[in-house]
């Protein structure tokens, strides 16, 4: 299971994610569980709402922080996301 | 009594609300207290606000409505609303008797996140003879409605001796039923699972063997149904992480207000349980004696003391401690090093005298009654 660079990535109905003040980080919750997030997962995650393909969710990322060469680790991260039921594709 | 670490308390992050030691079920491995019906008394729904928003504040964000039965509160809704304004993820865990869509939808707009069903056996004769209550057909029929308004479903089944056979169809039903979630749950012999224990621990090779149907399951599911599986731990030979550390992550409060580092630790004496009447929440979990009791690692004996495994299992289960070996400091009688173990062994050999003997012990059930008669 990898990511289809040419279908929209939603984030799972089945999760939720959120900011937790306390923790002062984003978490993914679901029954029984919580993942900590870090920072750059945080942002991957949020732009997986459901309207951005694989390349603009790279795009946005490498404007809103001035780099460039993200391909690689965004698309390994949201591999992993997809094994593990966090997003979606269609 | 408090830990080395005492400065470095973290924040609770689980919070289990027990809203009701009320159940129409009488399951015989209830893991409520034998006494539960000494403590009639419910918090009422604002110590219950309160309680959440303490605890949310706090960094609690798991949030467990349990019992007895929660569905027995007639405010349900209305603290599933609040948990949900509050940022809390909230699961239902339910035998899912009196639940209907009705009650579903609105639990739903309340912004209830998912619904654990608990079913006892994958026949409607084990089931309602585990039950105490005919309920295995509205089970069934809860968990399709659960699955059909959009919650994640979470299937519980607690696996003994009594339906550990059938364990192949147990897995066929969670998947006939769409589980998201199956939480195979093997017995731990606290509260009324302690006082059947002869009657329901499965013999060795009863787990081994629905253990290898299990793994093999998981593998076959792999992606669409996540198995949690709770060992049973007097097949081990290290206890487990009780808790994940005394006083460090879970908050139990139960139905009258007393706040407990665990769901059983009623059961220990001297601990003096602080009540969210008197205390916050703040208060309960950084300065109450009961919550700092085994914070930590002072109050160890050997072998734990001197033991380089101490920060993983923190010395196993000080429940299991106190029924097994009177002491409650002592190490978790699982543990291959513990002095005790034998106990266990004892255990393990006394449940199976009466598995091969065929003289099979009636089974005592979680009622009120029978609750008043042991106390």
């Amino acid at each position: 299971m990898t990511i289809n660079p040419d279908q929209p990535i939603s984030f799972s109905p089945m999760h939720r994610l959120q900011w937790e003040e306390a923790q002062q980080k984003f978490v993914i919750l679901y029954p029984e569980g919580m993942v900590e997030l870090n920072q750059s997962s945080a942002e991957i995650l949020q732009l997986c709402d459901g309207s951005r393909l694989l390349g603009q969710i790279v795009a946005d990322l490498e404007a809103k922080f001035a780099t460039a060469g993200l391909t690689n680790d965004i698309t390994n991260f949201l591999n992993v996301a997809l094994q593990n039921g966090w997003i979606r594709q269609a | 009594m408090a830990g080395s670490d005492k400065l470095n308390i973290t924040p609770p992050r689980w919070l289990l609300a027990e809203l009701s030691y009320k159940c129409p079920l009488q399951c015989p491995y209830c893991s409520n207290p034998l006494d539960y019906a000494k403590y009639p008394h419910e918090l009422s729904t604002d110590d219950w606000k309160r309680v959440l928003s303490q605890a949310r504040k706090m960094g609690a964000v798991q949030l467990g409505f349990s019992g007895g039965e929660p569905l027995t509160r007639q405010d349900l809704s209305e603290l599933v609303r609040y948990a949900r304004e509050l940022g809390y993820y909230s699961n239902l865990i339910t035998s899912g008797y009196g639940l209907t869509e009705d009650r579903i939808i609105e639990l739903k707009q309340a912004g209830l996140d998912h619904i654990q069903v608990s079913i006892q056996a994958s026949t409607q004769e084990l089931n309602d003879h585990l039950a105490g209550t005919e309920s295995y057909q509205h089970k069934q029929d809860v968990a399709r409605l659960v699955k059909k308004h959009g919650y994640p479903m979470v299937l519980c089944v607690v696996i003994h001796r009594e339906n550990i056979h059938q364990m192949p169809q147990i897995l066929e039903m969670a998947e006939n039923l769409g589980a998201d979630y199956l939480e195979l749950a093997n017995t731990q012999y606290y509260g009324w699972a302690h006082l059947n224990r002869d009657a329901l621990l499965p013999t060795r090779e009863q787990f081994a063997e629905a253990e290898q149907i299990a793994q093999a399951f998981k593998e076959k599911v792999a992606g669409k149904m996540k198995i949690y599986y709770v060992v049973p731990d007097f097949y081990e030979d290290r206890p487990k992480a009780c808790m994940n550390g005394w006083g460090t992550t879970f908050l139990t409060i139960a139905p009258d207000g007393t706040a407990l580092p665990c769901h059983s630790a009623r059961e220990l004496p001297g601990l003096d349980c602080p009540n969210v009447n008197d205390f916050s929440i703040d208060q309960i979990w950084n300065e109450s004696k009961a919550f700092n009791f085994f914070r930590g690692t002072d109050w160890m004996q050997e072998p734990c003391r001197s033991c380089d495994e101490k920060h993983q299992d923190f010395g196993g289960c000080r429940c299991q401690a106190y029924l097994f070996n009177n002491d409650m400091y002592s190490t978790d009688p699982v543990c291959s090093k513990s002095p005790q173990r034998h106990r266990i062994d004892e255990a393990i050999a006394a449940a199976r005298e009466l598995a091969t003997s065929g003289t099979e012990k009636p089974l005592v059930f979680r009622n009120s009654k029978n609750s008043k008669q042991l106390f």
